[in-house]
């Protein structure tokens, strides 16, 4: 055992804590420290100078265009990204279909999309969820007709973030009805821009368009666009989702969090004429949430390191999943108490309150859903206890 | 024991519960939120005037119907189930019963009689920046002025319930002697008011009071511990209230959520099917009854002029809405699941106001302080 960082991991952690206050432009900056939504332009821009650095897409192999960082330096490179609160990349076509395309497509398709995800020339969104089919996927009744020539799809995606602003979206489209549900669906590549298709965003409960419902009258798809064979398009889903747990163990912005949340509470004054933060039951607040970060942590940096040894992340990344979107829950939680009457303020204009509290309850609101997205933690719940529990099932 | 209502308040809580649903729901809140304006709707207040609801809990020699903060509390309980957004809270509880417990004859009037009949309305403003719901903190300063016994009122008060559209508003300021409460018009020269948006969707104010000018009749009877006497127990009524409120908001939330767990079908079964939200679902239903059980208790020992009996029962009720209420709030958004973090849903117009609600007059970690003091 051992529990540090090489030198050259310290040097590294260095150099891109150095370039990220150089590279971050001076608005995106200021926005970063009062942990304020991003807007889309604001998130291209940044992809972009990631991009010209050669940095935006960590985890890529060399030959896509991928920096050949090791493990842990990736593992370093995004937890020193959330921690200056850089704008949140898009992660649907670098993340999500970039590692799929590099897997199961072909050549043709691999030169088409992936320099243009890895530029941000064309930003992607995902469109699994309908309406019907939210945790439980395999029913998903969004059609995909094979006319000979390309495919033409009809039916309705749901909660598509960030849809309004995509040039592509991948699909999960039933193209059989036989045999098991799982076996019947495939994974399409569909053009945003495609006569038929259009997305509606809709308010979420921080009052950002954030997400989509996203229609499909008659789209016309051609068959280069079909990923992996036809109807194995499950298979594909499952290897993303595995992925996308890891994705969401949240560290970094938990720990943005905390830090938010004790400079708000060295400020706000209690009813002792002290800041919160010299009150032993805040300092006690602050700390049930640092030691459960530091448990979580510890407990990422165990996956990383089987990752490392070249051993694939199983059905323990779901642990990772509830704890970091609990603890992110908890620690937005926190910053609303520690404001104490400004946590009644929403949207505020300048002044209103302090800077730094600005966005805390719009954050503390979106953040409900990280229970929800990406595999809701019952359902994770449920994996651990059907696939590392082992329990009888119902 | 008893915890049954009388036969009048049954029919109290039936009148209102009739006209919210009818004539205020949710979807009314919504529209008036998304609308310029107050948030609110005078000619609803002047109807909730006209029905003897902003009367009911005031004795009637100020011009109420004999009712107790019982009634009060049952009034609340029910503007809660559909988000009504009349002040009730911050004009007949926290106006109407500093006016109540503070003021002379004339004064209540002046300032009282004409909120009770739905013509006007009013606002407390206590919140300070550096006095963290303890409204006996104050540095606004009231500034005696040549003349006799008037004052220039100097500083700032932050998210006055209601301070935006209130005709008057009562505001907290020290004196050389000691702590004082005055009554100011929304249009006196010298004070500005900024409204500014709540997380709940609906409004309040920031107040600079830059030398409004006060006359003798203008300040409330009492100054130091008489003062700070009247607004403790005003904010326990407050604190009260919104534990009434709070509970007609849990008790919306777990009907609608049980609702839907009972007709949204995933793996080819209702979700309330699966024994784990069903758990959830028993969860959230034993804080709302404990939470039932402790705003009772609040709304009866809040007219107890005995500190520590107050002061225990309205904390951990206020308690007990920070905790159990917010748990029946954020597990309703988590058992709707992407739905519920729309704003289109109406649940999360709820699980804000629940938010707001939790904070107003002190959050949990406030009352659970007080509470310890007198353990
Ligand atoms: C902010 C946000 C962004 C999103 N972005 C995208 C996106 O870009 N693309 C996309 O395709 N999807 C997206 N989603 C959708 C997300 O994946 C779904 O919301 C999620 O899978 C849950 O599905 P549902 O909303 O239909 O809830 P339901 O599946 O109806 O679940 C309702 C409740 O029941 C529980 N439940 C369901 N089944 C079980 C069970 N077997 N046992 C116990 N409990 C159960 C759930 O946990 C939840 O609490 C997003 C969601 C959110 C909130």
């Amino acid at each position: 055992m051992d529990l540090s960082f090489t030198p050259e991991d310290q040097t590294f952690r260095e150099q891109v804590r150095a370039w990220i206050a150089d590279a971050l432009p001076d608005d995106l900056a200021v926005k970063a420290r009062a942990c304020a939504h991003f807007t889309h332009e604001e998130i291209m821009r940044w992809h972009k100078i990631l991009a010209a650095k050669g940095w935006v897409a960590p985890s890529w192999p060399e030959k896509f265009g991928g920096p050949g960082f090791s493990v842990t330096q990736r593992f370093i490179f995004n937890e020193e990204l959330e921690l200056a609160g850089t704008p949140p990349l898009s992660p649907f076509g670098l993340v999500m279909v970039a590692p799929l395309i590099q897997r199961f497509g072909n050549e043709a398709q691999q030169a088409r999309f992936l320099p243009k995800i890895l530029s941000g020339e064309e930003c992607w969104c995902q469109g699994y969820s309908e309406p019907n089919a939210g945790s439980d996927l395999a029913s998903l009744r969004t059609t995909a007709q094979d006319m000979g020539d390309h495919f033409v799809v009809n039916g309705q995606k749901t909660w598509t973030t960030y849809a309004q602003h995509a040039d592509w979206i991948f699909c999960l489209v039933r193209t059989s009805s036989e045999g098991k549900k799982q076996a019947g669906i495939s994974f399409l590549l569909i053009d945003m821009r495609s006569e038929g298709l259009e997305a509606r965003p809709m308010l979420t409960l921080s009052h950002s368009p954030a997400f989509c419902d996203t229609f499909f009258d008659n789209v016309k798809v051609p068959k280069d666009n079909l990923l992996g064979p036809l109807n194995g398009g499950w298979t594909l889903a499952k290897a993303l989702l595995g992925h996308e747990r890891t994705l969401v163990a949240a560290v970094g912005v938990v720990r943005r969090w905390v830090r938010l949340a004790k400079s708000i509470a060295a400020v706000q004054v209690g009813a002792d004429d002290r800041p919160l933060l010299q009150d032993p039951y805040w300092r006690r607040r602050v700390a049930d949430i640092e030691m459960r970060l530091r448990a979580h942590e510890m407990t990422n940096y165990r996956a990383l390191a089987e990752q490392q040894k070249g051993r694939h992340p199983g059905p323990e990344t779901s642990i990772l999943k509830v704890v970091g979107s609990e603890l992110q829950q908890r620690a937005s939680e926190l910053c609303m108490e520690v404001m104490g009457h400004d946590a009644l303020a929403w949207l505020p204009e300048d002044g209103v309150v302090p800077d730094n509290e600005r966005w805390v309850a719009p954050n503390f609101c979106y953040d409900r859903a990280a229970t929800i997205y990406a595999g809701s933690n019952e359902i994770q719940r449920n994996i651990i206890a059907k696939h590392i529990l082992r329990l009888p099932s119902a | 024991m008893d915890f049954d209502l009388s036969e009048e308040q049954q029919l109290l809580a039936k009148t209102v519960g009739d006209y919210r649903k009818q004539r205020s729901p949710v979807s009314r809140f919504r529209e008036l939120r998304d609308a310029e304006g107050p948030g609110w709707s005078a000619q609803a207040w002047a109807e909730m005037g006209e029905l003897g609801w902003l009367a009911a809990p005031f004795p009637e020699a100020l011009g109420g119907l004999g009712g107790s903060f019982v009634e009060a509390a049952i009034i609340l309980e029910q503007l809660g189930q559909t988000l009504v957004p009349e002040p009730y809270l911050a004009s007949v509880v926290l106006g109407g019963y500093t006016l109540a417990l503070g003021a002379d004859e004339a004064q209540q009037q002046r300032y009282l009689a004409p909120m009770l009949e739905g013509e006007t309305s009013l606002a407390l403003a206590w919140a300070e920046a550096n006095n963290r719901f303890d409204p006996t903190r104050v540095e606004c300063e009231a500034r005696p002025a040549a003349g006799a016994g008037g004052f220039t009122l100097h500083g700032d008060k932050r998210f006055v319930l209601n301070g935006h559209a209130a005709d008057h508003l009562l505001v907290s300021a020290t004196t050389p002697d000691g702590l004082a409460l005055f009554v100011v018009g929304g249009d006196a020269p010298g004070l500005t008011r900024t409204t500014v948006g709540l997380i709940d969707g609906q409004r309040g104010a920031h107040l600079r009071l830059d030398g409004v000018a006060v006359t003798a009749a203008q300040r409330l009877a009492g100054t130091g511990a008489g003062a700070k006497a009247v607004l403790e127990r005003v904010l326990d009524y407050g604190a009260a209230g919104a534990v009434a409120e709070g509970l007609g908001v849990a008790s919306a939330m777990l009907d609608m959520t049980n609702e839907y767990l009972g007709t949204r079908e995933q793996f080819g079964r209702k979700i309330g099917s699966f024994q784990a939200l069903q758990h959830r679902a028993v969860d959230m239903f034993i804080e709302v009854e404990l939470l039932r059980s402790l705003s009772m208790e609040a709304m009866i020992r809040a007219n107890e002029a005995d500190e520590r009996e107050r002061v225990m029962a309205v904390s951990a009720a206020k308690h007990q809405l920070a905790t159990g209420g917010q748990l029946v709030s954020r597990q309703s958004v988590q058992l709707h699941g992407g739905v519920g973090v729309t704003d289109e849903h109406d649940i999360g117009l709820f699980f804000k106001r629940m938010q707001a609600l939790a904070t107003i007059c002190g959050d949990g970690a406030h009352h659970a302080t007080r509470y310890a003091k007198l353990i």
